[in-house]
């Protein structure tokens, strides 16, 4: 089992139960600072534009963004599959190390999945916005209906997409849902103001702490757990398949499923990364988050960004092998070398060759070095998108049909808006819900100890 | 009291509640009235279509034609099969007038000093002022278009007659004085003659675009691809030669071809005619030889004699004097060159409108009445003649529509739209067709020969005028007894023909050639020289406002909504010129350069037809006009110039372009061979085919289709890319016009477009037209990707599109890999941002009804036109009959004047689109990706060998 002598406390600083609670809910239960309202301004501002380019974007139609009748995804589908990577990490986080009975997951699983939750969700917003008739998007649902009926086509990666995404975020919420449960009680309990009592009350539904409780909140947890950890694979298999499926160099190929789920865990953790850093940082967690937290996730990720750097290769060596002179063209003179240079070298900068800096023990430790390095590789996985979407749309078979693509300000306008929803999310998500699991983190507040005789 | 509510309460509250709602909810609906026939006219069923023959001739171009009109509204053009002049084939231009017809800018109603009057006050003005200038022995002066309306003609002679001085001159945009006047001063016959490039083995063409623009391509093109056809080995296959300056449609065609600058074509024929006439004496050459060696092309034209065709476009009457003489030497004009059913295309003399333009500005002339020209636009010294119209004492001009000489006129007397009137026209003597009106008029016009009839004080229409003199010149002979019966039956069939003497022996002047053989021109080789041409598009500018045209890219720069200076890629280079780039032509020419392969090192090519200033909303301010800078030289305007200064301003505009790269990147795309290969195997340069047929395996059963399965071939070999096809498709499927700032973001909406290649250098590239549209896969990537199966297959083989059910993920455009598939990027109907014609209640008229008018945000894509074959399908089964191979003709191939593209059913073995398919040149476009196309590709086949004697 876990020796703290060798690998260090989960939490530091020898807290007593009730030290934990207070330190923990301290966002809740205090004002925050500045920095707060003058963060959640800039995202709300953000956000407002996202609104405006959206409201654009429907009311005028798609041809208000940079696609055009080769490149019919644009940065919509880019900034989705991005979105969808990055909202892999809470629950591939939470699930596969709950399966391994890794417990120093304890103190990040919850920040881990709200941004799944708030990933997902921004993510979700794409595919709608991206239909020309958005208002007909309810022509996906398979439902028995007056139109003939008319049902979907089971063929079709789209509808895989839509099944997979609405699976995974309503199982994502639910076992997000659940884990605060014990908190919610716990604030219930602490909080003198009677709204937030009412509140949290009826989020708290009912939990008393009896063992009863917690037996079926163990078993509960491991059976969502379970469906989750399929459905962490399958989402991003499917999201793959998008493409895969597809006949257009640099789309059709069975590499895609493994290679983005592991990406899509890469951005995941990297995001996790990106905001553990921050927040053990403006909330003095270092000792419920330690460097030893950080150091793990920094291995992992240095470990996936080696196979992210063997699928870029084996990309490369599949299209030179199998002799197909489109697929040639793509990966060599598409994006090795031609007018996507930037977009190819700085994914396999970005990706392959920057994170390898976590080889350095320093580095691991360092908190500037560990927020360049995630933020880095967040770059790099959406540079990874916009190769696979529009570099192999821009250059296909007929050379007639090739032209180039550049979005427009709206395009961007709406991803600004994810980002700045994103970032309002995570803001809220830290004023409004314990951080961390407390309960959990207090289960692991002792372990290893006695092994100590 | 109980306070609780009793059932009846519940109810009457219900009752209340609903009824509001109702109420409420029953929002007044915009109230659509549909009005019926008082008396329902015979012929018109609702909802079917019925052809009438009309003849299209706009002074420049002609087609005797069927105009589609569905509840009396025409709404598309289509060739006339009886014709002998253009068969079915119709040209772009043609197919786009229709467009014109609905055109918000045209003239409604007659004006007096451009205030709207009524037309008694106009007649009574105008005749009051005629008889005026008549009795004071002034002069009277038509100046028209060229007319080949033999019924006008009379009316005009008449119309003159009753003036002691009367002149009436005829004024091409585009002029072919130079071969008018050549052949007058060699055969003493003032005429164009025709060209039967069937007949030749040999082609040389100087300068003379006749695919594209020059005198007829709708004549020319069935006759040039049924003259290139490898299969027919016994007549042999058409050898064509070109030497031009510009990139032009017949260059692209050519087996070999020459670039020249414009001064040294004179050299050229001069050398050929001495070599020539060397070869035939069997004498030595010995004349100055010149930059392009000439001897083979000599030796080539010798051994065809009788059988070959030299034809140059320049409006030069020296060069068309030399080129007349080479054609004599050679014995051309027995067999190849036809003066005696000459084409009465244009009848413009260059003297006698510069005659004309300096008599108005001396004050010689006093009445000026002006009819279907616009010379303030495309006459070179526009200036010049708006001053000498002032000094007229009676002006008149008759237009259809606005242009820049409208409004300059004391009296506006707007005339019909061709649709809309009666006419004649004898194109070739012994060909005529006649002209009816297909629709009232929509404004308060009248055609030009009824005002003609008003002001020499004739009470007859011109309809009844019309009818009596085909009853006095043409009824006798015609074999029919009564001549209302004569008169439906050539009404109907749009076309009448009779016999003309045979000609005669011709004898050329000799003297006058030699003359000119002996005499000698510089040849410029420093500076640039401008060549100045009329577009594909837009011809000679006069249907600018129509979107259509507009919208068309050219054949070979593939641009549109623009003219440009096409510069060559090495002058390009040494100048460091981009794409783009506006450059500075001499003083006062500014315009975005455009690199285009195979330009002449030394020339600039620009177009015709731009840079109006008023002829409607879509051509106001697009791109610059260039006719001020046709130069007036040796009696005739010389379509080009010469400057010494060419500089960059460096300043980038942005072109519209439709297709941004030329190379097939060594692709198999278009699959080529040459003639000898082609005889030792049919199918050298598509060995492909057959190996991916060999290797075609799948693990699904492969679908049959019952009754039908359509399929569509396009022979590379017969397409000259002359753009038709995209108008006819554009017309028949209401596809919108999108504008400049759409077609730059690559968002055209043709359905279908002919994409074109370049090989080898771009200094001397080999050019590839290839139609493209939707290749409707049986196994069809788009088919399986769309999420609620918005396009999907139909048992006849069709890929279809519902766009009920479109939700526009446009997955379906990315997994195309044709990119044929188009998306409505915005709302183009009802939106002000693209007022081009589906805004007015005027422009919409012209919309097919049997097509659905897409919303934003659906997909759409060639259909194959299933409205045609459900029509087609529906007639067979209520005849009780099966259909009839040719019976269905999607629009582009029925618009096609080479017969390039076939349509039919691939079940039925003798099918001529089966036995295409079966052609050892057939071939499928990206088939080894295994969509399984049903449309087919024939190999495109070159002329490589010299001619066999």
């Amino acid at each position: 089992m876990y020796n703290r002598k060798i690998r260090g406390p989960l939490v530091e600083g020898n807290k007593t139960l009730s030290q934990i609670s207070k330190e923990i809910l301290n966002p809740m239960e205090t004002t925050p600072g500045l920095w707060w309202y003058i963060a959640f301004g800039i995202s709300l501002i953000a956000a407002l534009f996202g609104f405006y380019a959206i409201y654009i974007t429907v009311s005028k139609g798609i041809g208000t963004w940079g696609v055009n009748n080769s490149v019919g995804w644009g940065w919509e589908i880019v900034n989705f599959v991005w979105w969808i990577g990055i909202g892999h990490a809470g629950t591939a986080f939470s699930i596969f190390l709950l399966i391994l009975r890794q417990k120093w997951r304890t103190s990040i699983n919850r920040a881990a999945e709200a941004m799944t939750v708030i990933a997902v969700m921004s993510a979700a917003l794409f595919p709608a916005l991206h239909m020309g008739r958005v208002w007909l998007a309810f022509y996906i649902f398979p439902y028995p209906n007056t139109r003939g009926p008319l049902w979907v086509n089971f063929n079709s990666p789209l509808f895989w997409d839509f099944i997979a995404i609405t699976a995974y975020l309503l199982i994502s919420i639910s076992f997000w849902y659940l884990g605060m449960l014990p908190d919610f009680a716990t604030i219930r309990d602490r909080t003198t103001s009677k709204i937030k009592k009412a509140i949290y009350g009826f989020f708290g539904m009912g939990w008393t702490g009896s063992s009863l409780h917690w037996i079926r909140y163990e078993s509960l947890s491991f059976i969502l757990g379970g469906i989750a950890a399929v459905l962490v694979v399958s989402v991003h298999s499917i999201v793959s398949t998008d493409f895969a499926v597809g006949i257009i160099p640099g789309w059709h190929t069975t590499l895609f499923p493994p290679y983005f789920v592991v990406g899509a865990i890469f951005s995941g953790f990297a995001m996790v990364m990106t905001l553990m850093v921050i927040v053990r940082k403006i909330y003095k967690l270092t000792e419920y988050v330690t460097d030893n937290h950080m150091d793990a996730i920094a291995r992992i990720l240095v470990f996936i960004s080696l196979i992210m750097g063997t699928a870029y290769s084996t990309e490369v060596f599949i299209a030179w092998y199998s002799g197909n002179e489109y697929e040639m063209f793509t990966f060599f003179r598409n994006r090795i070398t031609g007018e996507y240079t930037i977009q190819f070298w700085g994914m396999i900068i970005c990706n392959a060759l920057v994170p390898q800096l976590f080889w350095i023990k320093k580095v691991r430790r360092s908190w500037i070095g560990l927020l360049l390095v995630s933020l880095i590789i967040n770059l790099g996985m959406w540079f990874e998108r916009f190769n696979i979407v529009i570099t192999s749309l821009s250059k296909d078979y007929l050379p007639s049909n090739w032209v180039s693509y550049n979005p427009t300000y709206i395009e961007v306008g709406v991803y600004a808006g994810t980002l700045g929803l994103f970032a309002a999310g995570v803001l809220l998500f830290f004023r409004y819900i314990p951080i961390m699991a407390i309960s959990e983190v207090k289960s692991v507040v002792n372990i290893g100890d006695k092994k100590e005789d | 009291m109980k306070k609780s509510s009793s059932r009846r309460d519940f109810l009457k509250l219900f009752g209340f509640t609903i009824s509001s709602a109702a109420i409420a909810a029953s929002c007044k609906r915009p109230v659509q009235n549909a009005i019926p026939y008082v008396i329902q006219p015979p012929e018109i069923t609702p909802g079917k279509s019925l052809f009438y023959s009309t003849s299209y001739f706009d002074g420049h171009e002609y087609s005797s034609i069927l105009v589609k009109t569905r509840d009396g509204r025409p709404i598309k053009i289509e060739g006339n099969a009886l014709s002998l002049f253009n068969k079915e084939g119709t040209t772009a231009r043609v197919q786009a007038s229709v467009l014109s017809l609905y055109d918000d800018a045209r003239l409604k109603y007659p004006t007096i000093d451009n205030i709207q009057a009524s037309w008694t006050s106009v007649d009574d003005q105008i005749i009051k002022k005629l008889s005026e200038i008549n009795s004071e022995a002034g002069e009277i002066v038509l100046l028209s278009s060229t007319i080949i309306s033999p019924t006008t003609i009379k009316l005009i002679n008449e119309f003159g007659a009753r003036f002691n001085k009367f002149r009436w001159v005829q004024y091409d945009a585009f002029s072919y004085s130079a071969i008018l006047e050549a052949n007058l001063q060699c055969f003493g016959k003032s005429v164009i003659p025709d060209y039967h490039f069937n007949n030749a083995g040999f082609l040389v063409s100087l300068n003379a675009d006749f695919l594209g623009t020059w005198i007829s391509p709708v004549h020319f093109i069935p006759k040039y691809t049924s003259g290139r056809k490898p299969e027919n080995r016994e007549k042999g296959m058409l050898r064509h030669v070109h030497f031009e300056s510009g990139m032009t449609l017949t260059g692209s065609n050519a087996d070999k071809r020459i670039k020249i600058r414009p001064s040294e074509e004179k050299q050229i024929l001069i050398e050929l005619y001495n070599r020539i006439e060397a070869g035939i004496n069997g004498s030595e050459f010995t004349g100055i030889s010149g930059r392009v060696n000439l001897s083979e092309l000599a030796d080539n034209l010798i051994a065809s004699r009788g059988k070959s065709i030299v034809v140059s476009g320049t409006n030069n009457v020296e060069i068309q004097i030399i080129v007349n003489g080479i054609n004599f030497l050679l014995g051309n004009y027995t067999d190849c060159i036809d003066l005696n059913r000459h084409i009465n295309i244009a009848a413009g003399i260059d003297n006698k409108i510069e005659e004309l333009v300096n008599d108005l500005d001396s004050g010689k002339v006093n009445a000026l009445l002006m009819y279907n020209i616009n010379p303030l636009y495309d006459y070179p010294a526009s200036d010049k003649f708006l001053s000498g119209l002032g000094k007229a004492g009676l002006t008149v001009n008759m237009s259809c529509s606005l242009n820049e000489t409208v409004g300059k006129a004391k009296y506006e007397c707007p005339v019909n739209h061709y649709l809309e009137s009666w006419n004649d026209a004898e194109i070739i003597p012994g060909q005529l067709s006649l002209g009816q009106p297909c629709i009232n008029p929509l404004f308060d016009t009248r055609s030009f020969q009824d005002s003609l009839l008003k002001w020499s004080g004739n009470m007859v229409s011109w309809h009844d005028y019309l009818m009596a003199n085909w009853e006095k010149e043409y009824f006798t002979g015609s074999g029919f007894s009564v001549f209302s019966k004569f008169w439906d039956t050539s009404l109907g069939k749009g076309v009448f023909d009779y016999n003309i003497a045979e000609k005669k022996t011709l004898s050329i002047n000799s003297e006058l050639l030699s003359r000119i053989i002996n005499s000698s021109d510089s040849v410029k080789t420093d500076g640039f020289e401008v060549v100045i041409y009329e577009s594909v598009s837009l011809g000679t500018g006069m249907h600018v406002n129509n979107p259509w045209l507009m919208e068309l890219p050219d054949p070979v720069s593939r641009h549109c909504w623009d003219n440009v200076a096409a510069i060559s890629p090495s002058d390009a280079e040494r100048l460091n010129i981009i794409t783009g780039q506006l450059i500075k032509i001499g003083d006062n020419l500014v315009l975005p350069a455009f690199i285009q392969p195979g330009q002449a090192e030394g020339t600039l090519s620009v177009a015709l037809g731009y840079g109006h200033t008023n002829s409607g909303p879509v051509g106001n301010n697009i791109g610059l006009n260039v006719y001020p800078f046709i130069e007036f030289k040796g009696g005739t305007r010389n379509y080009g110039f010469v400057t010494d200064t060419l500089e960059n301003t460096n300043k980038q505009s942005e072109l519209a372009l439709t297709q941004v790269h030329n190379s097939m990147e060594g692709r198999p795309i278009v699959r080529e061979t040459v003639l000898s290969k082609y005889r030792n195997n049919p199918s050298s340069g598509n060995e492909l085919h057959e190996e991916y047929e060999s290797k075609h395996r799948t693990l699904y059963p492969e679908v049959n289709y019952d009754g039908f399965h359509w399929g569509l071939s396009i022979d590379l070999n017969a397409c000259v890319g002359c753009n038709s096809c995209v108008i006819a498709c554009q017309a028949e499927n209401n596809i919108p016009v999108v504008g400049k700032e759409e077609v730059r973001k690559r968002r055209i909406m043709h359905w279908i477009k002919i994409d074109r290649y370049y090989s080898d250098t771009p200094d001397d590239p080999k050019v590839y037209f290839q139609p493209l549209t939707c290749q409707h896969c049986d196994n069809a990537p788009c088919e399986n990707v769309c999420p609620v199966s918005a396009t999907n297959h139909s048992s006849e083989g069709l890929n279809q599109m519902s766009y009920n059910r479109c939700i526009g993920t446009k997955y379906c455009i990315n997994n195309c890999p044709y990119k044929v598939r188009r998306f409505n990027w915005f709302r183009y109907t009802n939106n002000k941002a693209f007022d081009f014609n589906t805004v007015s209640d005027l422009g919409k008229m012209v919309l097919n009804p049997d097509v659905t008018v897409r919303e934003r945000g659906v997909v759409e894509k060639c259909s194959f036109c299933v409205q045609r074959i459900q029509e087609k399908k529906l007639q067979a089964k209520l005849e009780n009959r099966t259909l009839k191979d040719f019976e269905i003709k999607t629009a582009c191939m029925q618009a096609c004047p080479s017969g390039a593209i076939v349509f039919g059913n691939l079940k039925d073995k003798e099918s001529k689109v089966s036995q295409l398919f079966e052609n050892p040149r057939s071939y499928h476009l990206l088939e080894e990706l295994h969509t399984l196309p049903s449309v087919g590709y024939l190999t495109k086949v070159w002329n490589d060998e010299e001619i066999e004697s």
